[in-house]
């Protein structure tokens, strides 16, 4: 069953542009990127739209659709109402690259200041012994699919590029506090995700969480997690006392840590 | 215009393409080898197929089942492969699987456990132990993680958004490539005397595929392209489960961790028909009725494997055949039934992405209703041919690792094998690779600036023409062909018809014409990989047409059966002259490598 569908797409570049109008033929259970594509085959061939997988897995199609931070391929065309125009604009918090494009490239940039994860000295080489019930908290974060929705839509930096230097997001928050419950990991982050990842600036609103297409509680069970060790570390006694040990595996020093600073240039 | 083309200008010892498995395994060996070393990925980092990878990676870790080693998993590989497989890419690959999934351990993945606190391992087809370390139904984005965040950390550079047209050579040797940024369609030329092809795989030019828009075949087109030869292009695997609706989604994979966790296919009578497809070759292995192939799940010991979990070339043309016969589901698949078998819990702890995938895109509850699958365009076994210990084409300077490289998986590819070959061969691409660079020594090729010249201009052709041939219609037409006449079931003449429609389309593809300009034009960059497809889908047909037998993933309707003048046998595809526009093939039959006395003494049974 095909119909004609209404389509308002955001055709520019970093120097402006504006919304045009498009009518495309869809078809029952249809996906919003169906329909871009659809457009882009056959009324507009240099509609520029970053995808990959198409089933939700790999996190490229990341849009906003009707104003709503969106995966593209998960978006099915039977949510709208019949005869309702659906628009289509990139993602606001990055800069146009083109059309529904954007430069995702701060992303990367925080990933290149993760402090990787380091094994105990307990258990230094794998195999590891590691039980499923701890592994399972981190397991959550690492469902990431790394669509950068959540980064879109946190409003510390959404309309704030200000925050962007000292904010490394919400995605990475979850990274942080992945290697932080990994049960062999010795590394101690969480001065540095306080002081130089901004983790002070999230102010819990779990819009996040919202937007996240993995379904991950970021904020529950990452991020205020995470401000509850920081907390317990800055203002624990007996902490202060040993000199900021960690309880759990004894902390390494992150003074001199740089991306690649292990290895040779 | 070319004559004004200012290049962007690197210079490393090796570059990669590709950042799936393959190619970030590759890396980070090169890099670790001492080499200077580039990665380049034509989508953002960690986008790369290997993301789609569910079941899990296959290595006998023996975590289940001490009785497992490497020996048992060679022989299940080259059984899976129906001995068309090198015997040496399967040995080293048996060998080397474990140490690789353990490095990916030390660098922060972290894999579902057994109640000891050790990787986990699950049942896949062909296997005989339950060997896949897996993460759910997610393992390829596990491994792709953990790849891509030790290549971060250890600084390797990373060109993202970046795509390769041509390698370029001096003399016999290569000497670089030239490529272009997707966002600006600037080109850059990147001199090194090694290049390791982890591009992966072809099923683009198929209309119902698993793959995504990257598997286009250019590593394996570049590769003919620069000199090497292609080996095993027949022999195209299509999963036996893919979604056929909506048709939005047709294609998707269904990972075939359903069936190895409990799920059965069906036919529209109810009936599990893969009893009535159990091959001779598998007979004694199979369990024949379904007391025992359920009892297999709780006591595998002292049961035989129920048939749902025979190689995927065998599943894939049973529910072929079923549909075939007007025994199809609706919507002109078969059901997979997981439903009526596991609990609700179950499914959606095992399962989880399968539950989600089914529920968001085709409102099906798969905890309470069965799905709707058929086979689905999903690997490429052929590949360029490589030596198997150092992953060396023919062309000095050039590896291949992972779904581009050919020989590992024979005529049909155990699932959970391709994971454990992306890191076992990536691993030794990236070494050889680096230690031909540093063997140079100061004699290091060098790149012509004529060649980089003629290669831009190429590129830049569908912005001159007049609005002739249109990328996305052509690609269309590329795709109905093969899937119509080069799919899971071939004849002579419908092979015929398919060379004489990609020579047509060949022909047509010199008239491509995009509009627009070279920033981030989706057009454009579909026109530049036609030329590839194309390429690469007479590869396949030409190579299918040539093999007058049926043998895991090549079916010939009018040869039925193996034959043992094939059993020894590899078609080999190069290409005859330079000229981008007419490539001629040029084939040969290549006599198999035989396996020496230790190992054939594995698989002595396994004829």
């Amino acid at each position: 069953m095909s119909y004609d569908l209404k389509l308002r797409i955001w055709r520019g570049d970093a120097n402006g542009g504006q919304l045009r109008d498009y009518v495309v033929q869809a078809e029952e259970g249809q996906v919003v990127l169906d329909a871009v594509h659809r457009t882009q085959a056959t009324q507009a061939n240099d509609l520029a739209v970053r995808w990959n997988c198409k089933a939700g897995k790999c996190g490229s199609c990341s849009a906003e659709v009707n104003g709503m931070p969106r995966l593209m391929c998960m978006t099915r065309l039977s949510t709208f109402e019949p005869g309702e125009t659906i628009t289509i604009t990139p993602l606001r918090t990055f800069p146009v690259i083109r059309d529904l494009v954007t430069d995702v490239s701060f992303n990367y940039e925080r990933a290149r200041q993760v402090p990787p994860f380091t094994p105990t000295a307990k258990q230094p080489k794998a195999p590891f012994t590691m039980f499923q019930a701890d592994v399972e908290r981190s397991q959550e974060f690492r469902k990431c699919i790394e669509c950068w929705l959540c980064q879109n839509t946190c409003h510390v930096v959404r309309d704030h590029e200000e925050n962007k230097a000292a904010f490394a997001g919400p995605r990475f928050f979850i990274r942080y506090a992945e290697l932080d419950m990994h049960p062999n990991d010795a590394l101690d982050r969480k001065d540095y995700v306080q002081d130089e990842q901004g983790l002070g600036y999230c102010n819990i609103t779990k819009c996040c969480t919202e937007v996240c297409p993995e379904h991950i509680k970021i904020t529950d069970n990452a991020i205020i997690p995470m401000k509850e060790r920081v907390a317990d570390v800055k203002y624990d006694p007996l902490v202060r006392f040993l000199g900021r040990r960690s309880r759990r595996n004894g902390p390494e020093s992150l003074k001199d840590w740089a991306p690649g600073a292990h290895h040779h240039a | 215009m070319p004559s004004e083309e200012t290049f962007e200008h690197h210079d490393y010892d090796v570059v990669v393409v590709g950042a799936g498995g393959a190619g970030l395994r590759a890396a980070i060996a090169a890099y670790e080898a001492g080499a200077r070393t580039a990665l380049i990925c034509r989508s953002l980092l960690g986008k790369a197929h290997t993301v789609m990878a569910e079941g899990g990676i296959a290595a006998a870790l023996g975590n289940l089942w001490p009785e497992d080693n490497w020996q048992v998993h060679f022989r299940d590989t080259m059984r899976g492969g129906k001995l068309l497989n090198h015997w040496r890419m399967a040995e080293l690959h048996a060998k080397e699987a474990p140490e690789r999934v353990y490095e990916l351990e030390q660098w922060g993945a972290l894999f579902d456990r057994t109640p000891a606190g050790k990787i986990s391992q699950r049942d896949f087809g062909g296997h005989r132990y339950a060997r896949l370390a897996h993460v759910g139904d997610r393992t390829g984005l596990e491994m792709i993680r953990a790849l891509q965040q030790r290549a971060v950390s250890i600084g390797i550079d990373v060109f993202m958004e970046l795509t390769v047209t041509d390698l370029l050579k001096d003399g016999e040797r290569i000497s670089g490539l030239l490529a272009y940024w997707r966002e600006s369609g600037r080109f850059v030329v990147f001199q090194a005397p090694a290049v390791v092809l982890a591009t992966g795989g072809i099923g683009k030019s198929w209309k119902v595929t698993s793959n995504s828009w990257e598997c286009t075949g250019d590593g394996h087109a570049m590769a003919m392209r620069a000199g090497a030869t292609l080996v095993n292009m027949e022999f195209v695997q299509f999963h036996p489960t893919g979604m056929v609706w909506p048709l939005s989604v047709r294609g998707l994979l269904v990972t075939e961790s359903v069936r190895g966790d409990g799920g059965v296919l069906r036919n529209s009578e109810n009936k599990r028909f893969m009893f009535d497809y159990i091959p001779e070759f598998f007979k004694a292995e199979t369990a024949d009725n379904i007391e025992e192939a359920d009892r297999w799940y709780e006591d595998k010991r002292n049961n035989r494997r129920p048939p749902e979990l025979l190689p995927r070339d065998e599943v894939a043309r049973a529910i072929n055949s079923e549909i075939k016969a007007g025994r199809g589901s609706p919507h002109g698949g078969v059901f997979l039934d997981i439903a009526s078998r596991r609990t609700p819990e179950f499914i959606q702890r095992r399962l989880p992405s399968m539950y989600h995938q089914f529920k968001e895109l085709a409102d099906v509850d798969i905890t309470k209703e069965p799905m709707e699958i058929g086979p689905t365009c999903h690997y490429a076994m052929g590949g360029v041919e490589v030596d198997p210990d150092t992953q060396a084409s023919r062309v000095p300077g050039l590896y291949a690792a992972g779904e581009v490289a050919g020989g590992m998986h024979g005529a049909n590819r155990l699932g959970g094998n391709s994971l454990s070959d992306l890191i076992v061969f990536g691993k030794r691409a990236g070494e050889y690779a680096a230690a031909y660079a540093k063997g140079l020594g100061t004699d290091r090729p060098q790149v012509a600036t004529s060649d980089v010249t003629q290669a831009t201009q190429d590129a830049l052709a569908p912005f001159r023409g007049e609005a002739e041939e249109n990328p996305y219609a052509l690609h269309q037409e590329l795709q109905e062909t093969m899937q119509s006449l080069v799919g899971i079931i071939r004849v002579e003449d419908e092979l015929r018809q398919a060379l004489e429609n990609i020579a047509a389309l060949r022909e047509r593809a010199t008239r491509l014409t995009v509009e627009g300009n070279r920033q981030y034009n989706p057009g454009w960059h579909l026109a530049l990989d036609l030329r590839n497809m194309l390429l690469v889908s007479e590869a396949v047909a030409t190579a299918a047409l040539e093999r007058q037998e049926s043998r895991g993933g090549h079916t010939r309707d009018d040869f039925p059966t193996t034959d043992p003048y094939w059993a020894k046998h590899n078609v080999v595809l190069a290409l005859k002259q330079e000229g981008r526009q007419a490539p001629e093939l040029e084939m040969k039959r290549q006599a198999l490598p035989e396996p020496p006395p230790e190992l054939a003494e594995l698989l002595e049974d396994a004829h």
